[in-house]
Order: C-alpha cells, then structure tokens, then sequence
C-alpha cells in the first residue's frame, strides 16, 4: 500500500522544478534559515551542556529542523500547535523569548513551569504552545478536541500537532483521527516519520510502510511529504491548514525524515543502527538542502553564514549566562499550581517542609534514557 | 554467589526462567538488540532468539492486552513497561482483564503474567519517569504487588512470580539499580510471594518500608541509634498478599510504628499498612502510627530531592511516635 503523493521541493542541488515553488519572499525565507540555524545550534549547545552536567537531559531534534519549522510556518500565530518534545523550533519561529527555554532546559526560577518538567517540556501560552507531555502520544486528542472545539465556536483557528512515527502505535492516534474525521476538526497531524522510536524502527513499528496511508481508513487525507526539504513540508502543510479552515476537515502529513543524532542525551544510537545509514542521511541535511537552494536564489552568502552562526550562538550563550545566575524554584512552588488554591492537606504538607531543619538530601541521579 | 546488581539479578532472573521454561517471552519497548533502556533485558534476544524476545510497537495497551492473549494460550508472558509512569493505556487491560479473568471465568481461564516495570524517583526523571504508582494494582482484587529491594530479592522474587499462576506486578525500584551490589546465589533462588523480611532488628520502633526506602529508612535508622533509638525495619516485599504476621509481630514488640512510601500520602500503601496496624495492634502501641510520604503533589523535576523521603524527614517521623 502506498500513500497518495511524495513531494520534494528542493533537489539536491538546490534547484527547484518548475511550478513548485511557494514563491516566498525574501525576508521570509531567510527567516525561515535562521530559524533552522538557531535551531541546531541550540541543539548542539544543550547536548554539550548535558555533558558538563550543568543540565540534566536534552533532546535533540537535529536533521527534523525542515519538517517541524516548515509545517508550523503554514499556521497563522493564533493557530494552536500540540507539540511533542521534539519541535524546539517552533518556539524560536513564534518568537517565545529564548530565556524562557534555556531556564525550563535548567529548571530554575525563571521557568514557565517552574521546574516541573524535564527539560524540554515546554509550555509556551503566549505562542499558543500547549505544555508537552512526555506520554506519547497523548497530545493527538487534545489537538483534535481543540479543533472541534474552535469548530463549535465558528472560529477560524486551525490545531496542528505533531508525533513521532512510534506514537502512531498508541491509542491516542486512533481515537485522535478518528475523532477529527467524524466531527470534520480543522486539525493537521504531522506525523514525523524520523525512522525510529528510540532503538525500535519502523518497520517493527508498523505493518504499512508509510505513516500516511492509515489516513484512508479514518476518511481523511493522508500525504507523504520530503521531510528534509523545508518548502516542501511548507507546501503541503500550507494545502491541509487551508483545507482545515475552508471546513474540510483533518489531514493526516506524513514528514519523511531521519534522527540524526541520539533518541536523547542518554542513548548510545550505535547500539541498534548502522553508521552507513546515518551517512546517507547527512548528505539530505534539511538545512543544507536549503542553504543552496537559497545560494540559487541568491539570498545566502558566506557573510549571511557567518552572521547567523555568530548571532543564534551570542543570543543562546548570553541567555545561558542569565540563567546560570538565577536560583532553584522556592521550595514552596512545589505545593502550588496543583488546584487553583492550596488545600489543607497540601499546606500543611508545605508547613511540614519547611520546617524541617538540617540539609535536604543530596541531589543524585542522572537520566538513564 | 555473584556480586550482582539489582539490575544485573533482574537479568539473570529472566534468563534462568526462560532457560528452565520455553513458555515464558519476554517483550515491550526496547527490550530486544538495545536490551531495555536500563538493560535488564540485555542478552536475551541473542540467546533466546526474536520469538522469546522482542520489541513491540508504542502502546502499552497492546503490550498488555496481547500478554493476556498470550498467557490465556499457555505461555508465560513477562511483559515489560518502560516506566511505570506509561502504564496507565494499559491499565483496563491489567484491571478490568489480566485481574478478572481468574474470577469471571470462575476459574476456567487465568493470566500468569509478570509485568515488570521500574518505578520510583531518584534519577531526576520529573514527574512522567519517577512516579510510584503500586497502591492502584494494590486495589485491584487479582493482581498480587511484589517490589524487591535488594538484587538477591530481585532474583529470588522474579524467579517466584514467574512461576506464580496469577497475574503479577513486580516493580522494580530504578534509583537503586545500579546503587546497591549484594552476593546474589547462582542458579534457582526462589523467594516466596507473601513472605517479609526483618532488615534490621530493633527494639523501641518499628519502621516498614519497601523498594528504594528501605535504604533510605536504614540511614535513619543509624541517625536514631544515636539518638539511643533501637529501630526495627520490616520489608514486606510483596504488598499484596501481605505478610501480616511479620509486621504485626514486629510492631507488637516494639510499641511504635513509621510507615515510609515515597508515593502520594494519600491514599498509598502506607495508609493501608497503618489502618492494619491500627486495626490488629493498637492495644501494644504506645505512640501514634506515623506516615513518612512523598506530599500530594505531582512529582517535581528539580526539587525532587525534597519531594522524596529522605533520612531527615525519616527521622522526623520516628521522633514523632515518641512524642506521646
Ligand atoms: C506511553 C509511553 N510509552 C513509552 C515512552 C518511552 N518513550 C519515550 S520516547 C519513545 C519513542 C518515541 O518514538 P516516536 O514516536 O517515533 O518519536 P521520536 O522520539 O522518534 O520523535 C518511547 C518509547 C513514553 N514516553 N510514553
Ligand atoms: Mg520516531
């Protein structure tokens, strides 16, 4: 069984076919680059820093930079986006204020959450960025419970959400488009089909090759899409988001696409897959891809290179600074933020706290996965 | 003997049973070539094959509903869970099938099953990698708990509920995988479901805990010796079915007793071993029962070292009981 289409953009050499250009500008596009830039760079910064032990854990999104910033760039900023974990660009398109993920990466004080979650949980309210959840899979309802209910309320609003190859093994996925398809929800689910869900690849993952072919079964479309090619991704997440508000219903993407790095800070990828694989990977880099279909266009050069390097960097490193400088949450923020208002059980918990005397155990432990 | 590892017993607990027994598979996330993500299935799938050890697709609810499919045929299925955190997709399957089917079916068709999970904070997992989450199975009539805190018990009690002919949550306390090395005997090493064990005899106090807090509860334990404080810790082992006896014996001898979960306080474990004593041996106590527990919150990420029991808040809790 195959899917509907395959669509590639932005051929290796950077040339694009006649016609499949989305024709964005240049300012546009070269936002677009500097997002994905920022975005390894991030990457790159946050795994050394889990090395040095100054945070606890990362996740790389490294070789998905096209397939998570491309899609979210059909949205309009009012749109709701339903994220996993591995969508770090999306914020830094939406502009959330980097601080913010740097301190949540910490969990300190100046985290939105309050150093609940392990790092990379964000939850961005003011980029109507839902809180990420580590149960996978769990936030494909939601997306399509949000979009039913932008229906009920004649909004315009279009939900997308995005999963990993592995979470369309989970419940959430069906009854996600299932229930999108039934009540016609303005959703995209953009399945982001990175090959593996840690050590366990797809084909032991699913009995269809393709993500996007279980769409047909649900009564919506499913498309399989370049993932490492940014415009592509664009084009056919610009198609389903129109689609959605026009009142047409949910679409399922499929982003073709590969994880180049680690499943997290802790796994070993040499273990379960083969260096020849990755190689070939390499030479599809998202980033590169795009890098020369920009040099086409003539909207890259060495010095445009060297500024957004050099910028993403000073920007992340400078944050980094202000973070280090910051404290843990109050050991009361702990006892909050569980009901609207303390009951008395949990205040009297608080109260038992901290009054304890002598030092708090040791901080110990590190993340094995 | 061998010097083992909590986890390096769980390993070889699972390959003697799949060696002495070919119904028993193993299977679940990662648990084939990577070997678990903590490694406690590391091997099998070279000695045992793809058959007897696989990966599954992501969804728990499979993995369980399938392990029912399984065990209702004649294997012997120990499913694993990931985190005990992911379990609850699965939870209408361990609930309303795997514990039932003994019981609806009046006794025609049963589920022996393992499914092992790790559980616990400790490894600055934030809330979705730390949660202690046994008083759920505990509730449920047909699932028997079982939660070692030591390697030798982790080998003696996998090997027990591998061959036990009901369905079994062994949960396995993750922050001290790798912490604790113990001499572990080679080869059959059964440790019966039902049965405790005294961890260190006392006089004045009784302290029950089970999994992680029991290493935790030794450490106050020495704080209160200082104090002049004869303190007793009972490990049950199996939370369900309970050695009553031991406990209660325990706390007959010694007049007082501390109760420690890092799980919610609210309706845990703990709260059920208190109502017991309470029930069966008030007459012999001469201070309140006292819980030590994780506080009713989600389980935090940084401040999880606060969040958990610690000696200090142990301690604090054994003070009390003698504050009468
Ligand atoms: C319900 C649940 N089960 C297991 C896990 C552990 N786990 C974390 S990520 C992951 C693999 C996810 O793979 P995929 O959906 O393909 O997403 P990717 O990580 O590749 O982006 C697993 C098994 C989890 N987080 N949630
Ligand atoms: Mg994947």
């Amino acid at each position: 069984m195959t899917a509907t289409k395959y669509l590639s953009v932005i051929d290796k050499d950077g040339k694009v076919a006649k016609g499949k250009d989305p024709n964005l500008d240049a300012e546009e596009l070269r936002r677009l680059y500097r997002v994905m830039v920022t975005t390894r760079v991030m990457d790159e910064r946050a795994l050394v820093l889990q090395r040095q032990g100054r945070i606890g854990f990362y996740v790389p999104a490294t070789g998905q930079e096209a397939s998570h910033i491309g899609s979210a760039y059909a949205l309009r900023d009012s749109d709701w986006i339903f994220p996993s974990y591995r969508q770090p660009g999306i914020p830094l398109l939406r502009g959330a204020k980097i601080d913010h993920l740097i301190a949540e990466w910490y969990g300190y004080e100046g985290d939105i959450c309050k150093g609940r979650q392990m790092p990379v949980h964000y939850s961005l309210r003011s980029i109507h960025f839902v809180s990420v959840s580590s149960p996978i899979g769990t936030q494909i309802s939601h997306a399509a419970g949000c979009a039913m209910a932008m229906r009920m309320r004649k909004h315009d609003g279009v939900a997308m959400t995005y999963f990993g190859d592995g979470a369309t093994s989970s419940n959430d996925f069906h009854s996600g488009l299932n229930f999108a398809a039934v009540y016609r929800a303005p959703v995209v689910f953009v399945c982001e089909n990175n090959h593996w869900a840690i050590s366990v690849p797809v084909s032991a993952q699913s009995g269809t090759e393709e993500m996007a072919v279980k769409a047909e079964a649900y009564g919506m479309p499913g498309v399989r899409v370049d993932g490492n090619d940014v415009l592509a991704v664009y084009r056919v997440c610009k198609e389903a988001v129109e689609r959605a508000r026009r009142g047409e219903g949910p679409t399922l993407v499929e982003t073709v696409t590969f994880r180049m790095g680690p499943h997290s800070s802790s796994d070993d990828p040499s273990k379960y897959r083969d260096a020849a694989t990755v190689e070939q990977w390499k030479r599809r880099d998202p980033i590169q891809r795009f890098q020369r279909y920009l040099q086409q266009r003539r909207l890259w050069n060495e010095a445009f290179e060297k500024e957004c390097q050099e910028s993403a960097r000073a920007t992340i490193n400078e944050a980094i600074k202000r973070v280090e400088a910051t404290n843990k949450p109050a050991p009361r923020t702990m006892f909050e933020d569980v009901y609207m208002t303390m009951p008395p059980h949990l205040q009297e918990q608080m109260q038992d706290l901290l009054s304890l005397e002598g030092p708090a155990a040791a901080d110990e432990g590190a993340f094995p996965l | 003997m061998t010097v083992m590892t909590l986890i390096q017993a769980v390993n070889d607990a699972l390959k003697h049973e799949m060696r002495r027994d070919d119904r028993v598979v193993v299977f679940g996330e990662d648990v084939g070539v990577k070997g678990g993500v903590f490694l406690a299935t590391e091997g099998l799938q070279a000695e045992f094959g793809k058959d007897r050890c696989f990966d599954t697709p992501l969804s728990e609810c499979g993995i369980i509903g399938t392990a029912v499919g399984m065990a209702l045929y004649g294997l012997r299925p120990i499913p694993e869970i990931q985190f005990l955190d992911f379990i609850y997709p699965a939870f209408d399957q361990i609930v309303s099938e795997a514990a039932k089917m003994r019981y609806r079916s009046g006794g025609e068709y049963t589920c022996p099953m393992v499914i092992r999970s790790p559980y616990g904070g400790g490894i600055k997992g934030g809330h979705y990698h730390s949660q202690s989450a046994e008083a759920y199975f505990c509730h449920t009539p047909g699932l028997k708990v079982v939660i070692p805190s030591t390697p030798a018990d982790a080998k003696g009690l996998l090997i027990a509920s591998i061959r036990d002919e009901d369905p079994v949550m062994f949960l396995e306390p993750k922050r001290i995988y790798r912490t604790l090395k113990q001499e572990v005997p080679e080869g059959e090493h059964v440790v019966p479901i039902g049965k405790g064990r005294i961890v260190r005899e006392g006089k004045d106090a009784t302290v029950i805990a089970y999994g992680a807090m029991v290493g935790i509860c030794e450490q106050a334990a020495e704080l209160a010796a200082k104090e002049g404080r004869s303190v007793e810790i009972v490990d049950p082992r199996t939370l369900v079915p309970l050695d009553e006896p031991l406990i209660l014996d325990s706390v007959r001898k010694t007049g007082r007793c501390v109760v420690v979960y890092e799980a919610p306080r609210t309706c845990g474990y703990g709260a059920e071993l208190a109502a017991i004593v309470a029930e069966k041996a008030i007459e012999y106590l001469e201070g309140p029962i006292v819980r030590v527990a994780g506080f009713d919150t989600p389980f935090p990420y940084t401040l999880d070292n606060l969040y958990m029991p610690d000696a200090r808040r142990v301690l604090r809790g054994i003070q009390k009981t003698f504050q009468w």
